[in-house]
């Protein structure tokens, strides 16, 4: 049983995101090959939204792929081949927004919810308890008698 | 205050909930396009017809305005969106077509079949103009003023309705500018 779990997470281990890049597509040089790979995986397929353009098997997604090879092989930085890419797309292909006016809700807005909840927290009086707690924490003699008459029962 | 503390919470979840409400019924194909305002980027494309001119960026400069029609033949929206276009065409509306990922073969057969509403036709076989235009999704229309710029971009078929409402208009202004 270990094994055979053993197995399974070592297969599982191995297995890698099913790539669409085509053997036809790949440069022949690793480095280039390595970096446009990289990349693919930060731009975002335009056809299938979700997928990065490395997972979709659409054509875009395909000539996508051969244009960003072409233009490392050209010479471009990675810098340069995402800046060619975003300049007919626009910001929508980066799978990773940038950091920049039109985005700081987005980039910041979890630890705005941080802070205000931090805040919140900081005034909410957790610690006390309820204010009719005083009310409670004092009985009658009468009370106090039914309540020990209530217990004593329940121990029999 | 206790009550505002209480309130701030249930009141930012609900502006949120609006937010998202808002943002999902968004189509998110409708992408806004980079070239909105600029000129059309340069290129140059063979013709379908051998016997026919091609297309290039300088053929839609001057004159009136003009639509850049993105179609294929493969491509199910554009044969829902072609008697529009015939339609159009029929009315005087100047428009070019860019033939994306076709066959000559399979462009020649669809155009002799359904009419042929464009002026002139470049062919995209290797797809690099239309992704030098932004397009994701082919039928895409480019309205491209007197001076060559885009002026806006029509994502999806143009449908009678998309016309009248924001097209024609458009288009009219464009044609006093």
């Amino acid at each position: 049983m270990t094994r055979l779990i053993a197995i399974v997470c070592t297969v599982l281990a191995l297995a890698g995101p099913a790539l669409a890049v085509l053997p036809s597509e790949q440069l022949s040089n690793p480095k280039l090959e390595a970096r446009a790979r990289k990349i693919g995986a930060e731009l975002r397929c335009l056809v299938c939204q979700n997928e990065t353009i490395d997972e979709s098997e659409a054509p875009l997604a395909g000539d996508l792929r051969v244009l960003l090879r072409q233009r490392l092989v050209a010479g471009d930085t990675d810098r340069q081949a995402i800046a060619y890419i975003v300049a007919r797309y626009g910001h929508f292909v980066l799978l990773k927004p940038p950091f920049e006016a039109d985005t700081l809700i987005l980039w910041l807005g979890p630890f705005l919810v941080l802070v205000l909840g931090g805040v919140g927290m900081a005034y909410m009086p957790l610690g006390k308890a309820a204010p009719d707690a005083k009310v409670t924490a004092s009985l009658t003699p009468e009370e106090e008698a039914a309540l020990a008459r209530r217990l004593e029962a329940d121990r029999v | 205050m206790r009550r505002l503390i209480f309130l701030t919470p249930i009141a930012l979840f609900a502006i949120m909930v609006a937010g998202f409400a808002l943002g999902l019924r968004r189509d998110p194909s409708l992408l806004p396009s980079t070239l909105i305002g600029k000129p059309l980027p340069r290129f140059s494309l063979p013709p379908v017809d051998p016997k026919a001119p091609g297309l290039t960026s300088a053929d839609m400069t001057g004159g009136g305005p003009r639509l850049l029609n993105v179609f294929g033949s493969w491509c199910v929206s554009c044969r829902y969106e072609h008697p529009v276009l015939m339609a159009l065409k029929s009315q005087g509306v100047a428009i070019e077509g860019l033939d994306w990922r076709d066959t000559r073969a399979d462009a020649t057969r669809f155009l002799a079949a359904e009419g042929n509403p464009y002026e002139r036709i470049g062919d995209d076989e290797a797809g690099r103009t239309v992704i030098d235009l932004g397009v994701a999704a082919a039928p895409e229309t480019f309205v491209v003023d007197r001076q060559g710029r885009v002026r806006y971009k029509q994502v999806g078929p143009i449908t009678p309705e998309v016309w009248t409402s924001t097209l024609a208009p458009l288009m009219a202004r464009l044609k006093s500018e």
